[in-house]
């Protein structure tokens, strides 16, 4: 189950950022996940409340913002909407398609609390 | 808690050498922060962010990004890749490659599909020309890593324990124990899994992608993003096409499909087939990376 250990380097990076910043306790957590970028949102959402456990992180809400994949075509240029790695031009039908959306892996942002505020 | 040294154990990764049984160095993962090789009893200082101070205004740019106030929270916009930790030590280990011109290869296949024994096979073949290296990737054992010793090239193993893959920490450790010389190869074997791997850049110049015959011709669009990200995909145990429903070209297709800049080579590791074309191709790029 790989999203266990990309959880437990999210709760790492949030952890570290709250801490930087003086935070006792860290209410919320937005993710930024492409649909092409490789993870289950859904199976991620279970590994980080348990990797949450006992941290900063424990009890925090996480939002995870899911952008659409979109190609774009190496032949005519044209950008559209992909749900995979692959894609044929709906324009030209080339095969040679970048993605140019859809890969983002990011933690967008944190709310944390802090002491006496 | 560690059972060859007893130490409080933080079930990280361990890295061991064939043949020197007392010897074993912890990776721990909460990245550079805290290392701890028990081999020569170093420990280094927990790296901690630089100091930073600063008075809370409503809104101001702050390493990087801003942070403004909600109520009695504080929301903090970081755009941070999350996998930044382990891209940035890949870098490290990558101008590191690159100063020694050291050309690392990182293997990547299910669990049995040939990566042991094509490293077993092609690096006699290499190594009359130039000096090779491997580091193993498996959770349990030093079995690969007993493999490759019995070549006579240099070898480490990383056992990872409950880790279903490498990253890039155990790498940079890996390579300080690791007598790799100068103008080498460095063939890295990740742990067995199609997954994970695909997303931790370890450093390396190229990924290889290895599949076989027996695995099914539709495994590249089960896995698109390992196939995605590799460079090169080999295609192993052809010897064994005469007994199993698997059409090549189709898979092919698939790969292509799923990258269109995808090298294929079609091999048997236990015939030897095909390996002079991937040998070939492998001198060529040693020679001009
Ligand atoms: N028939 C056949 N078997 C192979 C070939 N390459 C590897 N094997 C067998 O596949 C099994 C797994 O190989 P191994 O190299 O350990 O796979 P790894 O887990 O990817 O490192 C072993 O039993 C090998 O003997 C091949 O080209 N043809
Ligand atoms: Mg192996
Ligand atoms: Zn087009
Ligand atoms: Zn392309
Ligand atoms: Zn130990
Ligand atoms: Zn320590
Ligand atoms: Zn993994």
């Amino acid at each position: 189950m790989h999203e266990m250990s990309i959880a437990m380097s999210i709760v790492d990076a949030v952890v570290a950022n709250a801490e930087k910043e003086g935070g006792v306790r860290i209410s919320g957590v937005e993710l930024l996940v492409g649909k092409l970028a490789g993870i289950e949102a859904e199976s991620l959402k279970f590994c980080f409340s348990a990797a949450t456990k006992g941290t900063l992180a424990e009890g925090a809400a996480l939002v995870i913002e899911e952008p659409e994949g979109i190609g774009e075509c190496g032949e005519c240029g044209m950008r559209f909407p992909v749900t995979f790695y692959y894609a044929e031009c709906p324009k030209c039908r080339s095969l040679r398609i970048t993605i140019v959306s859809g890969e983002e892996f990011k933690i967008q942002s944190i709310t944390i609390e802090e002491e006496g505020e | 808690m560690c059972d060859t040294c007893g130490c409080s154990g933080d079930g990280g990764a361990v890295l061991r050498k064939p043949g020197e049984s007392d010897y074993h160095v912890h990776v721990n993962p909460g990245a550079e922060k805290h290392l701890h090789p028990h081999a020569d009893g170093e420990h280094r200082d927990h790296d901690h962010f630089p100091e930073e101070h600063h008075d809370c205004d409503y809104m101001h740019d702050h390493d990087g990004g801003h942070h403004y106030h909600e109520g009695g929270s504080r929301k903090i916009v970081l755009e941070q890749d999350v996998l930044q930790q382990n891209n940035l030590l890949a870098e490290r280990n990558r101008g590191y490659f690159e100063a020694r011109n050291i050309f690392a290869l990182n293997f990547l296949s299910s669990p049995g599909s040939g990566k042991t024994s094509l490293l077993e096979k092609i690096i006699p073949l290499l190594q009359q020309r130039i000096p090779v290296a491997v580091i193993e990737g498996d959770q349990q054992t030093t079995n690969d890593a007993d493999r490759i010793h019995a070549l006579g090239v240099p070898v480490i193993q990383i056992n990872t324990g409950s880790g279903c893959h490498l990253d890039a920490l155990m790498v940079n450790r890996a390579v300080k124990e690791l007598d790799i010389r100068d103008n080498s190869l460095l063939c890295i074997e990740n742990v067995g899994n199609l997954v994970c791997p695909a997303l931790f850049d370890l450093g390396e110049a190229l990924k290889v992608v290895i599949i076989s015959v027996t695995e099914g011709d539709d495994k590249p669009l089960k896995y698109p993003t390992m196939f995605h990200e590799a460079d090169l995909c080999i295609l192993n145990k052809i010897d064994l096409l005469p007994y199993v429903e698997f059409d090549v070209a189709k898979c092919r297709e698939n790969a292509m499909r799923v990258n269109h800049h995808l090298e294929w080579f079609e091999v048997s590791a236990t015939t030897g087939e095909g390996l002079a074309q991937w040998q070939q191709w492998l001198e060529k790029r040693l020679l001009h990376h």
